[in-house]
């Protein structure tokens, strides 16, 4: 009855320098399954699975594929092996073709020769069955995120794997490129292939997954088939404990509390920032929206809506062409970052690895990076003055680390974000923009930054907050500003927030009155 | 079964951290450990090592060495590299004798004329630092092309000066700067720990130091947390050519010559070499400027161990280079 089965990870032990990542984790995955593996950032989901990919190498534990003992050193390996892996930042090469990344190290060959040909239009046929229809010859890069991790899907296809690996594939894919990957991956699944797949996104799970591996703290806390496990159990189990509510249920009372005070404020002052008709071609188009002090404004919108460009815009990253910009009613414009900081604006970017953190740097350092002019004299950084901050920002955000002195890569992605928030509190802030402040976090950690947040906002901080997670918008923001295809379609406050008409604004540009853009 | 198992795995993960330690140990203090290792070993088999002449030699002839690679140090810091730093000595100390010698206009006082000479030769290649700095930032060129044009051309320039030849020098007020000893400490030796600690200082106490290593952490992470980018990375190739202005006047006054032809050559080699003995990673985002220092001088004291113990050149010169090769990997161990 009981079939053997094609993944057998038992007993898996890794160190890091002052960390246990795993402690005796183990995983097992049948023939023809989507296994789903989730657990708090921290809880040792990546490093098992670059375990199994041979990017690690494991301190102890036996893996088993298809009952053979096996010990793979790399990824090439793993892959040949037959575990072909789509990490959650995408790596491929950005500057070869599409067609020669989806091959690269498996190239058709022709007399001992690459067969262009064949290359091309195997990867083409490939990008078609998962509905993408793209000019293969083009370099990686000028496709956008979301093409990219079809891409490597494709990759993935191609390379006939036994066992897919996939590490929260749908982080960055809009609500029907997630329904293309779930149909194609149910079609793996029907080919007898086995799905190893990592989200945050509940209801992702309860979608495709067949059963649901818990990890917590490096070790397992249950396997479950999904049809017999509750969310609120599921959750539960993650967290390690019985939380009284899961998601913050006083939205209503709390936001008209705040709501009162946001038109206190509004008959006396001007809005902290209005931005109009912004403009910086192809991906934002026209977009205006209003801010007052101490106000949660959301950014809706789905992939390649422009939230992100607008975000970047309004801080200097990408300045726009033009438009105008008011920050409490003067005329601004920013040029580069460091202008929107002298103004008291602070921005966390949306990846956090490559435009956020600084790796080898100290937890301390990244922290105080943008606050260094103030704790400086004569350019002379005040030691202990940094310290105290940093101390006492660790204890404010509840920031776990080792020490300060610690190196930031080494922290999980939660505290990550909590150091890079921490970057902008040392300073004084005006104006926060923060995008997908909650992407790739685990559950208990997103609840504590949007705690923070609100309470950043409830002293008089104005936030503008980008995310794809609309549940995330509607519980938090007093208004939300719907983008669709550059422009800002819509805006609802208060009472007229709810998830149908947001979704509808963002689906179809309800006041798209202008010429749709090409 | 399964409890005998859960005591043995902490029991390796200790084992792991140990050695994890360990190697950190020897990161940090790698270079020191075998530049000491180094020292005993000649107090011990190297007649003549103990006198104050060995030391004195051995120092005066790493200290221009140090001082281009401690500029070095900053430039790799931030994710770049300076390869004009051997050309730019060639020009600075070509230049100093022009002007002291009035060949460029006439001067009256031999005091005044050596004092120009020293700052306008130095200004001089800090200006070209600063261009290299232009092409980096404004024209956004990769540091190794960028500073390959003042590799080439810089030499050029410096014979173009001499008008090809080379120029003898006999000044005693200038050449103090190779020869002066205040407390019995070679002029050039003290120059060189003023110039490492100073940039130690730099590099622990300003926000300058911190951008610097920020930058070559991660330049657009930097850039979007108000980081001025243009601004540290133009300091850091400004002051690597200034330092090079610097070692190049040194150099001159030894060998009582400027010759454009030699002067400087292969230097950027030696003090990247340096710097990567001393354990920065090349790829930027950390500045061991203390370790660059101990890297020189574990290159130089090899050279003349082997030398005084009779290896012929040729040979020094592989075994040489086969020990930088040891002290990168051992640097490298635990990464």
């Amino acid at each position: 009855m009981q079939q053997q089965p094609l993944l057998e990870m038992r007993d898996i032990w890794k160190t890091f320098p002052g960390v246990i990542a795993l402690a005796g984790a183990k995983l097992q995955l049948l023939r023809g399954e989507i296994h789903a593996m989730v657990g708090e950032n921290g809880a040792g989901k990546t490093t098992l699975i670059k375990i199994l990919t041979g990017a690690l190498r494991r301190d102890q534990g036996t893996i088993q594929l298809d009952g053979q003992t096996v010990h793979f050193h790399s990824p090439f390996q793993a892959q040949a092996g037959g575990i072909g892996t789509i990490y959650q930042e995408v790596n491929l090469v950005p500057r070869l073709s599409v067609a020669e990344n989806i091959h690269l190290r498996h190239e058709p060959r022709r007399w001992r020769m690459i067969d262009r040909h064949r290359m091309n239009s195997q990867a083409a046929a490939q990008l078609e069955q998962l509905g993408v229809t793209i000019d293969v010859k083009q370099p990686l890069a000028t496709y956008g995120i979301a093409i990219q991790r079809m891409i490597a899907l494709a990759r993935a296809m191609l390379l006939e794997s036994q066992l897919l690996v996939m590490d929260e594939p749908t982080s960055s894919l809009d609500e029907r490129e997630v329904d293309v990957l779930f149909k194609t991956m149910r079609q793996l699944k029907a080919q007898g292939r086995s799905i190893l797949f990592v989200s945050h996104r509940l209801s992702e799970l309860y979608a495709v997954c067949d059963r649901i591996t818990v990890l917590r703290d490096g070790k397992n806390v249950m396997t479950e088939s999904t049809s017999r496990l509750s969310r609120m159990d599921l959750v539960t189990a993650m967290l390690g404990q019985a939380r009284d509510s899961v998601h913050p249920q006083s939205r209503v009372g709390r936001t008209s509390v705040k709501e009162v005070e946001g038109q206190r404020t509004s008959l006396r002052d001007p809005p902290v920032l209005e931005a109009s008709h912004l403009c910086r071609r192809p991906r934002l188009i026209d977009a205006s929206l209003k801010m007052k002090a101490g106000e949660v404004v959301g950014i809706a919108g789905l992939l390649g809506a422009g939230r992100t460009e607008l975000a970047r815009a309004v801080f200097g990253a990408e300045p726009a062409e033009s438009g105008s910009l008011r920050l409490n009613g003067r005329l601004v414009r920013f040029r580069r970052p460091a202008e929107a900081i002298l103004a008291q604006i602070g921005f966390c970017p949306e990846d956090r690895q490559v435009d956020g953190i600084i790796p080898m740097l100290s937890v301390r350092e990244n922290m105080t990076l943008a606050a260094l002019p103030q704790l400086s004299r004569w350019s002379i950084v005040s030691r202990y003055r940094q310290r105290q901050l940093v101390r006492r920002m660790i204890e404010r955000l509840g920031i776990k680390l080792a020490s300060p002195d610690q190196a930031i890569h080494e922290l999980s992605g939660g505290n990550q974000q909590k150091v890079l928030l921490a970057r902008w509190l040392c300073t004084q802030l005006r104006l926060l923009i923060l995008d997908e402040p909650t992407r790739g976090i685990d559950v208990g950690t997103k609840d504590e930054i949007r705690g923070i947040v609100d309470e950043m906002a409830a002293e008089g901080l104005a936030v503008l907050m980008v995310s794809s997670e609309l549940d995330d918008l509607i519980d938090h923001c007093q208004r939300i500003v719907v983008m669709c295809e550059g422009r800002s379609v819509a805006e609802f406050e208060g009472d007229q927030i709810n998830e149908d008409s947001i979704l509808a604004a963002m689906a179809h540009g309800s006041r798209s009155s202008g010429p749709p853009g090409d | 079964m399964a409890s005998t198992k859960a005591m043995i795995v902490p029991h390796v993960a200790r084992h792991r951290a140990r050695r994890d330690r360990w190697i950190n140990t020897w990161q940090r203090y790698g270079t020191l450990m075998a530049l000491t290792l180094l020292v005993a070993f000649n107090l011990a088999f190297t007649p003549g090592f103990r006198s104050t002449q060995a030391w004195s030699t051995n120092l005066t002839q790493v200290a221009p060495i140090v001082i281009v690679a401690t500029g070095m140090t900053l430039v790799i810091a931030t994710g770049g590299i300076d390869l004009s730093v051997g050309s730019l000595m060639a020009i600075a100390g070509t230049l100093a004798p022009l002007v002291f010698q009035a060949s460029i206009w006439p001067l009256n006082q031999q005091a005044v004329g050596t004092s120009m000479a020293i700052v306008i030769s130095v200004a001089a290649a800090g200006l070209f630092g600063w261009f290299n700095g232009w092409l980096i930032t404004s024209r956004h060129l990769q540091p190794i092309i960028a500073t390959l044009v003042l590799f080439i051309a810089g030499r050029g320039i410096a014979q173009a000066l001499t008008n090809g030849g080379h120029i003898e020098i006999n000044r005693p007020d200038f050449q103090y700067i190779a020869f002066g000893r205040p407390g019995g400490v070679p002029l050039q030796v003290i120059l060189m720990l003023v110039v490492s600690l100073s940039a130690i200082g730099v590099m622990k106490f300003t926000t300058m130091g911190r951008y610097i290593v920020a930058i070559g952490g991660s330049r657009s992470a930097s850039w979007l947390a108000g980081v001025p980018v243009t601004a540290a990375t133009w300091f850091v190739y400004i002051l690597s050519g200034s330092l090079a202005g610097i070692a190049g006047l040194i150099e001159v006054a030894i060998i009582s010559s400027a010759d454009p032809n030699f002067l400087g050559l292969n230097m950027e080699l030696d003090a990247i070499a340096a710097v990567a003995v001393g354990g920065t990673p090349l790829t930027g985002g950390r500045a061991m400027v203390f370790d660059t220092l101990l890297g020189a001088l574990f290159i130089q004291l090899i050279r003349y161990t082997l030398l005084s113990h009779g290896v012929p050149y040729a040979a020094a010169q592989i075994v040489n280079a086969a020990l930088i090769l040891a002290a990168v990997l051992l640097q490298r161990l635990g990464s």
